[in-house]
Parts: C-alpha cells; structure tokens; sequence
C-alpha cells in the first residue's frame, strides 16, 4: 500500500474533473455512438399500408431502422421483441420513438405479408417495403449488406443474408447509435430515453 | 466512416444456415437417453416458416448425435444455426449436434434452432406441434412443441 501513500495528491482531483467535463459534454451512451459517421435518415419507400412514406414522415420522432425479412424466423423476431419489450418500458415515451423495419426482400414480402408480420411482434412498428432499387440505396447509404443465398432446399426456400444492427436517429434525422441483436434491453431502453429526452 | 465501425457493421451480418441431414455414423439403435425441455414454437402469421426451440439433454453415459427433425404438422423442418457478431463468417453449415454425456444443448433464439416451413394446417399459438427429433444412433425422440405468439420471449 506504500505506493498509494506517494500518489501526488493532484491527480485524484484532475480524474475528477475529467470525467465531469467529459460527463457534461456527452451523454454516457450504453451503445456505439455513431454520430457524424453515417448520413442522415432520407429514404423513399411505401409503408405496410401500401402508402408511400419518406423520412420526413418520421421526423420529431426517434427512429430505430432494422434491415431484415419476414422469412427470417429467429434473428429478425429476436430483434423485434427486444424493440416490443423497449417500447413497452418506455411507456409514454414510446410515441415519441418509431421502429422501422425495412425488408431486405421485397420479392415474397408483400405489403399485406409485411403488415401481418410487424404488428405481430407491436402494432407501432411500421413495415417498409419498395423497389429493389429503393432498397439498395437505402441499404447501400448506411452500408448494411444483404445477400439472397441459393436455395438448398426441395421447395426451393431461399434464405437471405443480411446485416443486424439497429441505427438509431434522433429527432432530427441525423445517425446517433448503433445497437446490435447482442444489445441489452437495459441499453437499447437507457439510451433511447436519453435521444427522447433531447430537444425535438 | 471509421475501420472500426465499418468493421462492425460487417460482423453483424447474420445469416439463417441450412444444414444438410446427413448421419455421419450409426451405432446400435437403442432406447434414447435423451430428454426434451422447455420446447416451443414461436408463431409467425401468413403461414411463415417459424422457429422451434428446447432444451435438448443428454442423460447418458456417451454423446449424442441430433442429425434432424420431423413433424407430421410441417412439410419441411431443419436445423439451423444464425450467426451474430464477431468475425466476419456469416455462413457455417452444420449438419449435425453433439449433446455430450451428461451434458445439455440448447436451441434458442440467436443461435441453434428448429426451422419449421410448410405448414400442413394452419398453426396458431396455444397448440402443440408434435415434432420428432432423429439421432445418429437410430434412437428418435417425440416432443410437443408449445406454439407461442410472435412477441413471446420462451414457452412462459
């Protein structure tokens, strides 16, 4: 314990202010802060009432954009219920918050199929589906990869590779975090409470 | 856009994968020493393919070999395996799980599961899917699966 004696007695009070002036700059985000690495939220698609929507439709909310398909029967409804569980705990907080989840395969998601499958998990996420073109780009702009891998199956199933994260946007559109499958309730829901918390 | 994150994003590339059913050995077919837990379904609407789950235990004396799975309710069940995170591999085939001696496999959500496609009759939450599982030794064993909601989180 001899060495704790001789700690110059500075160096507790400069960690101190430290981490206050790192506290008062910038939230204690529980998930990877993406700000300034990825573009704002811009798309044009049609939602799962077969309505065309752009992101100006969701601005003044927080939005969480999921890439998956319905075909997808674990990953893609493990995700979705931690987003339901999310919402359920954020209670009221929970209007100011939209789940997009964006399908990765229009071919076999229509928009009837797409609207059967979100509201099953929460009737506040929203269902995206357009052109493979409207896809590519939305999917190109924030670097998620999807895949169509060949059918290895009599009935000719395919099944379609695709990124997992969850971005996250503020009220403005602009790209805050980044979660993950992996990601905690506990996290998704501190975090998303702070975003919420911040000016609309 | 930083290494890091772009990194990131790639590992998070997930992927649902097919195995083939090949048995790789077979041993004298014998009374199975497995036993099944907490097995259920989780139920998808318009006739989607749904993902089965359990807690597949092994009280015998040697490994187990679980080489597939059937269902009189199902026109197609597989095993699967989703890949999260870590690494950049989004694509392992398995066509077999070992559950050791004395030791337990779970399928559960993210990782190891039961693919169920091809419905022969609607199935709907509250019933029970009769589902069998085939070993490399021969032995079979009969589960009933537990059809839950879309947003359940386990058999309840």
């Amino acid at each position: 314990m001899s060495a704790l004696r001789y700690r110059p007695r500075w160096l507790l009070p400069a960690c101190v202010a430290v981490l206050l002036a790192a506290c008062a700059s910038q939230p204690k985000w529980q998930l990877d802060d993406v700000q300034g690495h990825l573009p704002d939220l811009k798309f044009q698609m049609t939602n799962d009432l077969g309505q065309p929507v752009t992101a100006a439709n969701y601005r003044g909310k927080v939005v969480l954009l999921y890439f998956g398909y319905t075909h997808c029967p674990d990953v893609c409804p493990l995700t979705l219920v931690h987003l339901h569980t999310v919402l359920q705990k954020m209670g009221k907080q929970a209007n100011d918050v939209q789940v997009l989840f964006v399908t990765v395969d229009p071919a076999r998601d229509t928009v009837p199929v797409l609207h059967q499958y979100v509201t099953a998990f929460d009737p506040r996420i929203v269902g995206l589906t357009g052109t493979q073109n409207e896809i590519a780009q939305l999917t190109k702009r924030y670097r998620a990869f999807y895949q169509r891998e060949p059918s290895k199956t009599p009935t000719a199933d395919y099944l379609v590779t695709h990124s997992s994260a969850i971005y996250i946007f503020d009220r403005e559109g602009h790209a805050r975090l980044l979660a993950t499958p992996g990601s905690t309730n506990d996290e998704i829901l501190h975090d998303l409470k702070i975003l919420v918390g911040q000016s609309s | 856009m930083n290494d890091r994150l772009f990194k990131l994003l790639r590992a998070m590339a997930c992927a649902c994968l097919i195995t083939a059913s090949a048995a790789a050995f077979a041993a004298a077919p014998a009374k199975s020493s497995v036993h099944v837990e907490h097995a259920w379904i989780r139920w998808l609407p318009a006739n989607l393919p749904a993902a089965g789950y359990a807690k597949i235990v092994n009280d015998g004396d040697s490994t187990v070999r679980l080489t597939g799975a059937s269902s009189p309710d199902y026109g197609e069940v597989m095993l699967h395996q989703s890949r999260l995170a870590e690494g950049d591999s989004t694509m392992v085939m398995v066509a077999h799980l070992d559950i050791l001696a004395h030791g337990s496999v779970s399928l559960a959500p993210g990782g190891y599961h039961l693919m169920l496609s091809h419905a022969k009759q609607p199935v709907k939450p509250g019933d029970t899917v009769p589902v069998t599982l085939h070993f490399a030794d021969g032995a079979s064993v009969q589960v009933g699966f537990k059809v839950m909601p879309a947003n359940a989180t386990g058999p309840g």
